[in-house]
């Protein structure tokens, strides 16, 4: 595919990123806020509320996380507008004024001292305005480097390896020399292939980092673990599905970087590249997790490759499945979005497979709503690294 | 027809990608790096996406996929043999 001049047709957010989708969500702070953002999403058609267990008491680099997460889900260029709800006015105007630096439209609401009631009213008002204002935003060709692209992978086989990360691989060397932004992740997944991503790693400084970032990932585990992780990671699941070893499963993995692209910069969880190429993010192997810390970094379009069948969704980052396995996509086909079982009959190249994947991705980009998203997938799963205060 | 598929040569294991393999079957495999066919027979029945070993292996041995290291035999593996969690652990955690 000849993606030189190619394009797509996308939102232009006030702060010049696009977004591919146009949503109005309503951005609880904390667990209490929930139901409050629950009713708005009910009264007001086209809003969309993303509840969460989490925001009370925590503190320092865990603290830090949970605003980066909110702060970078509201900042996202698939979101045209937003209505945060806290329990009390300090931490919501934190996250109003995180989003507000965007330039979109953002309003906080606090109910101490007014109550649900008075709140779900007030912070209605504003969601009606919002999802009429977005209403009549049109999409705008843009060029293709415009396209922030992610990957992650979940509940893996034998076959993800061989074929739907391959897939995603192919399609990241077809990306990367046309100025996109690239991300993979999924710290404990590269166990056993370090060196490989290492490797890859464009300078001596990201490769520390990058090392870095898998070292303080492996101590944690080694910290808290009870065994060799087997269940865990790889998960039953994979297990099942035939991976036998992390490292088998990491190989796997990384598969979906390619073989040309090379890892121009590490950035911790739900951080923001800096320029256009490959980066490496920080981040737990939990599908929702990763992918929620994707759409927080501001990525636009999702690739997961699935050999088992995860139905993973998320509320605002349209998520692409690929699958290389006939019984899968046989038994769960109504979760795939790119068949790529013919992979492993030789009746379909890796240049083929990659070439379907972008079709479909361009598709998607250009407004056409995911199996996951048709589904009602919208796991928003918050990433958390310590115990409450 | 290809009943199983390996990363590269070299590799001691290849993934069975057909359903319903039995003991006995004669499995036609793909090379992917190289493009090349390898035949074996199964000694086990193995589902689909598990591992049908191409080595025959003691405890202790190193088993390759993708031309890398993926762990540890911890009971004896004939060639043909379904490879799994029962004789191959990670060297890992």
């Amino acid at each position: 595919m000849d993606l030189s001049k190619a394009t797509f047709w996308g939102f232009k957010r006030e702060n010049g990123r696009i977004g591919v989708r146009n949503h109005v969500i309503i951005l609880p702070v904390d667990d209490l806020s929930n139901a409050a953002a629950e009713a708005v999403a009910n009264n007001i058609k086209g809003a969309m509320a993303l509840p969460h267990p989490y925001g009370r008491l925590q503190f320092g680099a865990d603290l830090d996380l949970h605003f980066r997460t909110l702060i970078g889900t509201g900042s996202n260029p698939n979101v045209a507008a937003v209505v945060v709800i806290g329990i009390e006015d300090g931490w919501t105007k934190r996250i109003v004024d995180g989003i507000a630096a965007t330039g979109k439209p953002v309003t906080g609401f606090g109910i101490e001292g007014h109550g649900d009631h008075e709140t779900i009213h007030r912070a209605s008002k504003v969601a009606r305005e919002y999802v009429q204002w977005a209403s009549e935003k049109r999409r705008e060709e843009r060029p293709l480097n415009d396209l922030w692209v992610s990957t992650k992978c979940g509940e893996s086989d034998t076959t993800s390896g061989c074929g739907a990360n391959p897939t995603v691989g192919n399609a990241f060397d077809k990306l990367y020399p046309h100025g996109t932004t690239l991300v993979f992740g999924e710290t404990s997944e590269i166990t056993g292939g370090e060196m490989l991503v290492a490797e890859r790693c464009r300078t001596p400084e990201v490769r520390e980092k990058f090392m870095f970032m898998f070292n303080r990932y492996q101590d944690m585990i080694n910290r808290w673990k009870t065994d060799d992780l087997s269940e865990s990671q790889p998960t039953k699941g994979n297990i099942a599905g035939g991976l036998t070893t992390i490292e088998e499963k990491a190989l796997g993995n990384i598969q979906k970087i390619g073989r040309k692209c090379l890892v121009d910069g590490v950035i911790d969880k739900a951080e923001a590249p800096t320029h256009p190429g490959l980066w490496f993010m920080d981040s737990s192997s939990a599908a929702a997790e990763m992918v929620t810390l994707c759409a927080a970094s501001g990525y636009t379009v999702h690739f997961f490759p699935t050999g088992q069948g995860n139905v993973i969704g998320n509320p605002i980052l349209p998520v692409i499945k690929i699958c290389a396995n006939p019984k899968t996509v046989r038994t769960m086909g109504e979760h795939v979005d790119v068949d790529v079982s013919g992979l492993l009959r030789k009746e379909m190249n890796p240049d083929q497979a990659g070439d379907a994947l972008l079709e479909c991705m361009f598709r998607t980009a250009n407004g056409r709503l995911t199996a996951a998203e048709a589904l009602g997938h919208r796991e928003f799963v918050l990433t958390r690294l310590f115990e409450s205060a | 027809m290809i009943h199983f598929v390996v990363h590269e040569d070299g590799d001691g294991v290849g993934v069975v990608v057909v359903e319903g393999v039995k003991s006995g079957a004669e499995l036609t495999g793909w090379i992917m790096e190289q493009d090349t066919e390898i035949k074996v027979v199964a000694k086990s029945d193995i589902p689909i996406g598990h591992k049908v070993s191409l080595t025959d292996y003691k405890p202790g041995d190193t088993v390759m996929k993708y031309g890398v290291d993926i762990g540890k035999v911890v009971a004896p593996i004939a060639r043909g043999e379904h490879a799994h969690v029962h004789n191959i652990k990670t060297k890992r955690w």
